[in-house]
């Protein structure tokens, strides 16, 4: 039954996006308060009857109710309960509806928030409505989640074992929060240029979905990094994957139009470069959303792809951007900024964060399409980390170079021997930083001096911004976000520049010492799973002869999905991770072992927690400024 | 046809040859405590282990060498050890490899007419960026000085 409720609901939300997108886009026109009105309720509409379908689909997955094809194909009655619920947006079809229900919650977010004026609001749930229309039809014609199967199985084919974990169930939402949050940016943006009330309003108005975009992106990426840690087993955390570049294109662009926007709210400077960032971000979002569902990369992601649907999703980036852009083209030579700054001024400090971001996606960008494009000409090459690592890298110790300055020099004409200054105390924590690596962390590396000297430099910027303009939210929010840019850094040179480890085969009561430690391997023990046997080994920690701790890394075997994956070991301090992996039995009851002790590994994530932090105190401070400036208007008209 | 009997000898000779070679192969010597994968030799080692880095498992999904679980990626790891232990330079290595899987198994991709927008796009778009912001800036700084 509730696959069949799902379709109808489906089918009822197309046709009421249809309906917010025409009145909506026809409430733009001063004229246009019933289309408006209607517009209004068509959103809410629309995120009931998403949200029905949605909860359809759920309800057949955890039912196990096998006469649902995208059930059966991706779910299994032993699976554990939360990996059933998270089954449902663990494959293609269960993904695009969830994609649909966070564009209808931020649909119906704009209708009820109203922010800016009634013909922006008017002409933004316009753009959502076509966007939501498109996603609609590319669900329902290509990817329905709810067809059926007759006649129904006893079993279903299970969930790919490496996406049955708490880290990933909600990464994709998480993801899916920033990507399509993008999209409300984008229809405000989009919004501006269709009323022409393309000054500081809008980005104004469009604050809010900003932030909550580059919160959930920013903890969506530490989210899937760090899975990507200790779920694959090798230690690592970034692979430059296509999928994962196509999260961090989007990210660099939010970060550049986070600040961007600043200046355009503030005195309309920008107006068109800003415009220009918005759409920009949601472009890529699409162009990212195009390369895991299409299939042209091949990913841990694409779980399932087939061309059909990435001619569809590309039809859909070419009318978006190129609908976007030709808007853009007509407007924007309307919209002269004529903003008037002097070089010394935080205006420059947000352009150059802006170039220097903008060249920082051109690089993931180009190494990301590049080999597509490549073999479409019948050359095939890869593009992977080391290229992404040299010319990523220097832009980006750029741009952390001159982050400190920014929030030190004031708007339209700063000082910047002033700012310098100021700044002494971080500058001289950076020069003891370096001093300090250098004298005692061995091996000696100067980029390991230079790395953390750089973090010491952001931190310390951040103190002296909060010391010296007090703790008001604002500040507080800038410098968590540049603080938290610190620690990911010092997390990922304590990593790469000084990790040890260990590949050995070890019989049992063998030992192997990897980076301080001792372990000491107790054997190999089966273990039963509720969906799954595995082979558990028993690893001592010592310290000496005593035991300090005692890890179980597993091999386990899926039978339902015919799948093996492993399952690591970590023992962290917070500073300092002791990672265990257990490999492949060989003769003589030996097992391979691989150990690695990662220095600073566990801050790599934790400055993307401070990061996003920094994003949801600004948040907050929004969102009870506007409430506070509500009451001030109500009590205004009062006294009035 | 009769085989003479020192034909016969000598191939039974060969064949226990062999068999005694295979079977030495086989028993691991006593200090081999670790995978037959890594060197004995730390600088040989390290040096494989660079190199598997730069180096793509070309049946997997974007993963180096030095990260693949594949049956494939073990077999060159193992071929890279044996070319290093028989004294090839990492370059010899390098286009040895390049020349079997083509040019898709270098994870940094050369420097020629096929890549050149690859290596010149992104420092391209820097410059272009910069020089549109300077011209803002200039722009702005007129302005503000009129004022």
């Amino acid at each position: 039954m509730s696959g069949e409720i799902g379709q109808l609901a489906l089918a009822l939300a197309l046709a009421l996006a249809f309906v917010q997108a025409l009145s909506g886009l026809s409430g733009a026109r001063a004229t246009g308060e019933r289309a408006r009105a209607i517009a209004a309720s068509a959103a809410m509409g629309l995120f009931v009857f998403v949200g029905l379908a949605f909860g359809s689909l759920v309800f057949a997955f955890v039912t196990s109710d096998f006469s649902v094809l995208d059930v059966e194909q991706n779910s299994h009655t032993l699976k554990p309960l939360l990996y059933k619920v998270t089954g449902a947006w663990g494959n293609h079809e269960g993904s695009m509806l969830l994609w649909v229900l966070v564009l209808a919650i931020y649909s119906a977010a704009i209708a009820l928030l109203r922010r800016g004026s009634e013909r922006l609001t008017s002409a933004a749930l316009g753009v959502q409505g076509l966007i939501a229309a498109a996603f609609l039809l590319f669900i329902l014609f290509t990817s329905n989640p709810f067809l059926r199967l007759d006649p129904a199985p006893f079993e279903g084919a299970g969930l790919n074992p490496l996406l049955q974990d708490p880290g990933l169930a909600f990464h994709p939402p998480m993801l899916y929060t920033g990507y399509v949050g993008l999209s409300a940016t984008f229809a405000y943006a989009a919004a501006a240029l269709i009323t022409g009330e393309a000054d500081g309003e809008w980005a104004r108005a469009a604050r809010p979905f900003m932030l909550i975009a580059w919160v959930a992106l920013t903890l969506g990426i530490t989210l899937g990094s760090w899975w990507a840690y200790y779920v694959l087993g090798w230690g690592g955390y970034w692979f430059w994957d296509p999928v994962e570049n196509a999260s961090l294109m989007p990210w660099l662009v939010a970060t550049a139009l986070l600040h961007s926007a600043l200046a355009t709210e503030r005195s309309g400077a920008f107006r068109t470069w800003t415009l220009l960032l918005a759409i920009g971000a949601f472009s890529l979002s699409l162009i990212g959303t195009f390369l895991v569902r299409s299939g042209v990369v091949t990913s841990v992601h694409a779980f399932a792809n087939d061309p059909e649907r990435g001619v569809f999703i590309l039809l859909l980036i070419f009318l978006a951007i190129g609908g976007a852009l030709s808007l853009f083209a007509w407007r924007a030579p309307t919209l002269e900024s004529g903003a008037a700054f002097h070089p010394a001024s935080r205006e420059t400090l947000l352009l150059a964060n802006n170039v220097l971001l903008v060249a920082a996606v051109s690089v993931v960008f180009v190494g990301t399409i590049y080999p597509i494009l490549a073999s479409a000409m019948g050359t095939r090459i890869s593009v992977g980390a080391p290229y992404f690592e040299i010319l990523f890298a220097p832009i980006f110790v750029a741009l952390l170079v001159l982050v400190p300055l920014g929030p030190r020099l004031s708007w339209s004409k700063g000082d910047l021997k002033e700012a310098l200054r100021a700044l002494w105390p971080a500058g001289a924590a950076a020069l003891l930083a370096a001093l300090l690596v250098l004298a005692l962390v061995f091996p000696r590396t100067l980029a390991g001096a230079g790395a953390f000297a750089l973090a010491a430099w952001l931190v310390g910027a951040s103190a002296v911004d909060t010391a010296r303009r007090g703790l008001r939210a604002h500040v507080l929010a800038s410098a968590l976000a540049h603080a938290g840019l610190g620690v990911t850094l010092i997390g990922i040179a304590g990593t790469s520049l000084w990790k040890s480890e260990a590949l050995e085969l070890l019989a049992p009561g063998e030992e192997v010492g990897v980076g301080g430690y001792s372990l000491r391997f107790d054997g190999v023990a089966r273990a039963i799973g509720p969906n799954y046997e595995a082979n558990r080994a028993t690893i001592d920690v010592m310290d000496g002869n005593r035991i300090i701790a005692t890890l179980h890394p597993e091999k386990r075997v899926y039978p339902a999905e015919q799948q093996e994956a492993i399952e690591t070991a970590i023992r962290t301090t917070g500073l300092k991770d002791l990672y265990v992996a257990l490999g492949d039995e060989r003769e003589g009851g030996r097992w391979t072992l691989r150990a690695y002790v990662n220095p600073c590994a566990p801050l790599i994530w934790f400055g993307g927690g401070v990061m996003a932090l920094g994003g949801i105190v600004s948040l907050v401070a929004r969102l009870r400024l506007r409430r506070a400036s509500a009451v001030a208007r109500r009590e205004g008209l009062v006294k009035g | 046809m009769i085989v003479p009997a020192s034909a016969i000898l000598a191939r039974a000779i060969r064949a226990l040859l062999l068999a005694a070679l295979v079977g030495l192969m086989l028993v691991p010597s006593a200090s081999a405590m670790r995978p037959p994968e890594v060197l004995p030799n730390a600088q040989q080692e390290a040096r494989a282990r660079a190199l598997q880095r730069e180096l793509r498992c070309v049946v997997c999904q974007g993963q180096s060498l030095d990260e693949s679980n594949a049956p494939l990626a073990a077999d060159l790891r193992r071929l890279i050890r044996e070319r290093i232990q028989a004294g090839h330079d990492d370059q010899a290595i390098e286009d040895y490899l390049v020349a079997r899987y083509g040019d898709f198994i270098l994870m940094k991709p050369r420097f020629d007419p096929a890549t050149y927008a690859l290596w010149l796009a992104p420092p391209a778009m820097l410059i272009l960026a910069g020089a549109i912001a300077m011209s803002v800036v200039i722009a702005a700084r007129r302005r503000a000085g009129q004022n």
